[in-house]
């Protein structure tokens, strides 16, 4: 391969090169190839056999076998059965489903198909959210269109095969992106998850056996039927085949999606591709998995990035999410900010989700405050092993991870917090003090003229001091500060 | 529009984009992204400046697209320009005067201007 790209675009083959209104661009790429090849010349078992081949995983965060998952549902008896395309991207920072579909919603569509035809399917939902107008409008011309062509609708291709596509919109929140949830959604009740088993395979929407991918998943179908298992178990690692699309934010200069192998290093994703962090900063972190996930550091730069090693590393893949943090991010305060998050949107249903997220909050933030101790961070580690292993769904037991990692590879910080009262990073305001250093004060005033609480005191030309009782730590003062006086300790 | 009813139809789908590809080996091809993310960073202003400025300068034979998402976040809104028997070349971090002068510059005589994107993927196609 040559070494300068790095990248492999499977999934986002045609994101960028075709329009995604036009269904003849589609066919063009030798799209509905796969489709028409399997329901005209081979049988839903053969296209099972294959997709298993290829060792493909479920793109949207847990990373289940596809090839398995449809097996299940194909080996249940139902006189109906159901296709459901998960388009519910929820994580902060995460817009590769988006990016399909809104660049080559056809795939999906084509995809949706096969697996109806593997599975003995004849009805597809795709559970999009509302807050995709644009994608939600490529898709449903992408169906009308196909059901125009004749590649979608009764009777494909005089095959005897009929399947159709609707779509079913979720309000945004992040816990129908579970799947049992998302099912509930779609039948009209809350969006809360239940127990598995009955896994959907067996009986989801409606009862019925049910197959829930993701957007990403479903776009790499067509590449491999048409190209073939061999070649896509080819690349990636032992257990994790293909490439995954991530969604590169927060601190790094080259800021976007990128497809790259299974088994690239986190240094080549970080440095190479994106660039490293904007302004000379040091790299930090990268939280994987969105909230659901976890922080790599530079001491995991050399890890191969796959299903598994992501899992040891207390991480997970997650839909794709990158966020990377440079040396200015506290990781207490990140660690805050996911469970923020997940506080936010957990449904409540059960007590160590609904609960627990507000109480891991609660600590975080005391931490942060300066009020913590040492027993809290204790406390802390035990309550989010507790969640994990008891929250019903896995948006509950995700939630604590964030927490969990950082004080796994962060725990100087998490101990400069409660023991020193510190926060390494200058960030948790109630830790910091702001000071002016004499030596560099020529006594402007201008400082003691924007402090919005007047808590600097001095007179022109003289060295200038802040009250810390008074200072309400909003760093006005630094932003003005044209000597580079007043820095925060 | 008669329906595909079989592997030969899908064939001569093919077939005639590969045709229409070829028939635009001699003209200018403007790719604009235009998902979500590059309307709202400018994608249909230089979409519409460029298609304005190509009448202005009487470039004739060139032909405008849109497309999703071509993945550069950090340099929304990009083109991708195809130069008749040159290879594609992506500009980003445009704005309407970026536009403009894109097209007076590189649609007109081939002189490169703005931010180009090194492209650093391989694309697989089937």
């Amino acid at each position: 391969m040559d070494s300068s790209k790095k990248q492999l675009r499977i999934a986002t083959r045609n994101c960028g090169f075709i329009d995604p209104e036009n269904i003849e661009d589609y066919l063009g790429v030798r799209g509905y190839e796969a489709l028409a090849n399997a329901i005209t010349a081979s049988t839903p078992a053969a296209v099972i056999d294959e997709v298993k081949k290829s060792g493909i995983r479920g793109r949207g965060g847990g990373g289940f076998p596809t090839g398995t998952k449809w097996s299940f549902a194909a080996a249940n008896q139902a006189d109906q059965k159901y296709v459901v395309c998960n388009a519910d991207e929820g994580d902060p920072g995460a817009f590769m489903d988006r990016a399909v579909l809104e660049g080559d919603p056809h795939s999906v569509v084509e995809a949706m198909a096969l697996c109806g035809y593997a599975i003995g399917a004849s009805i597809g939902v795709v559970y999009i959210r509302a807050e995709y107008p644009l994608a939600i409008k490529r898709l449903k011309k992408a169906i009308d269109d196909a059901r125009e062509y004749g590649v979608l609708g009764q009777n494909i291709l005089g095959s005897g095969f009929s399947f159709d596509i609707e779509l079913k919109y979720g309000a945004g929140a992040f816990v129908c992106g579970e799947e049992t949830a998302l099912i509930r959604s779609m039948e009209g009740s809350r969006g809360e998850p239940y127990t598995k088993p009955p896994f959907p395979a067996n009986a989801g929407y409606w009862q019925k056996p049910t197959i829930v991918n993701n957007v990403e998943t479903f776009a790499n179908i067509p590449a491999i039927l048409v190209k073939g298992a061999d070649w896509f178990s080819s690349i990636g690692t032992e257990k994790s085949k293909g490439t995954k699309v991530f969604a590169l934010a927060g601190k790094i200069t080259n800021v976007g999606l990128i497809e790259v192998p299974m088994g690239i290093t986190l240094k080549e994703v970080i440095f190479e591709i994106g660039g490293g962090c904007p302004d000379g900063k040091q790299f930090k972190a990268v939280q994987t998995g969105g909230p659901s996930g976890g922080a790599l550091t530079y001491k995991d730069a050399d890890v191969p990035i796959d299903y598994d090693n992501l899992l040891a590393k207390n991480s997970m893949m997650g839909s794709g999410g990158m966020i990377v943090m440079d040396e200015d991010t506290c990781m207490v305060d990140i660690a805050k900010f996911f469970l923020d998050f997940t506080m936010d949107e957990t449904c409540g249903k059960c007590t160590p989700c609904r609960i627990g997220s507000k109480r891991l909050w609660e600590t975080l933030d005391k931490i942060c405050l300066g009020q913590g101790s040492e027993a809290d961070f204790e406390k802390l580690k035990s309550l989010a092993v507790n969640i994990k292993d008891t929250a019903l769904c896995g948006l509950g037991q995700t939630m604590p991870n964030p927490v969990l990692s950082t004080m796994n590879t962060f725990a100087d910080e998490y101990i400069a917090h409660v023991r020193d009262k510190k926060c390494p990073a200058g960030v948790c305001s109630n830790l910091l003090e702001i000071v002016i250093i004499p030596e560099k004060c020529v006594g402007c005033t201008l400082c003691a003229r924007v402090c919005p609480v007047n808590c600097i005191s001095g007179k022109v030309k003289e060295v200038h001091t802040i009250d810390q009782a008074v200072c309400i730590k909003c760093g006005a003062c630094i932003d003005k500060c044209k000597f580079g006086a007043i820095v925060k300790q | 529009m008669a329906k595909i009813q079989s592997i030969a139809d899908l064939r001569k789908f093919q077939e005639d984009y590969k045709a229409k590809q070829a028939a635009k080996k001699d003209k200018i091809l403007v790719n604009v992204s235009l998902a979500t993310c590059s309307i709202a960073s400018g994608g249909k202003v230089i979409l519409e400046a460029m298609k304005e400025e190509s009448a202005k300068q009487g470039i004739g034979n060139v032909e405008f697209m849109q497309s999703g998402c071509m993945t550069y976040c950090h340099s929304e809104p990009t083109v991708v320009v195809t130069l008749p028997g040159k290879d594609p070349v992506c500009f980003g971090k445009l704005d309407e005067t970026g536009a403009r002068e894109l097209v007076q510059k590189y649609l007109k005589s081939g002189e490169v201007c703005g931010t180009v994107i090194p492209v650093n993927y391989i694309r697989v196609e089937l």
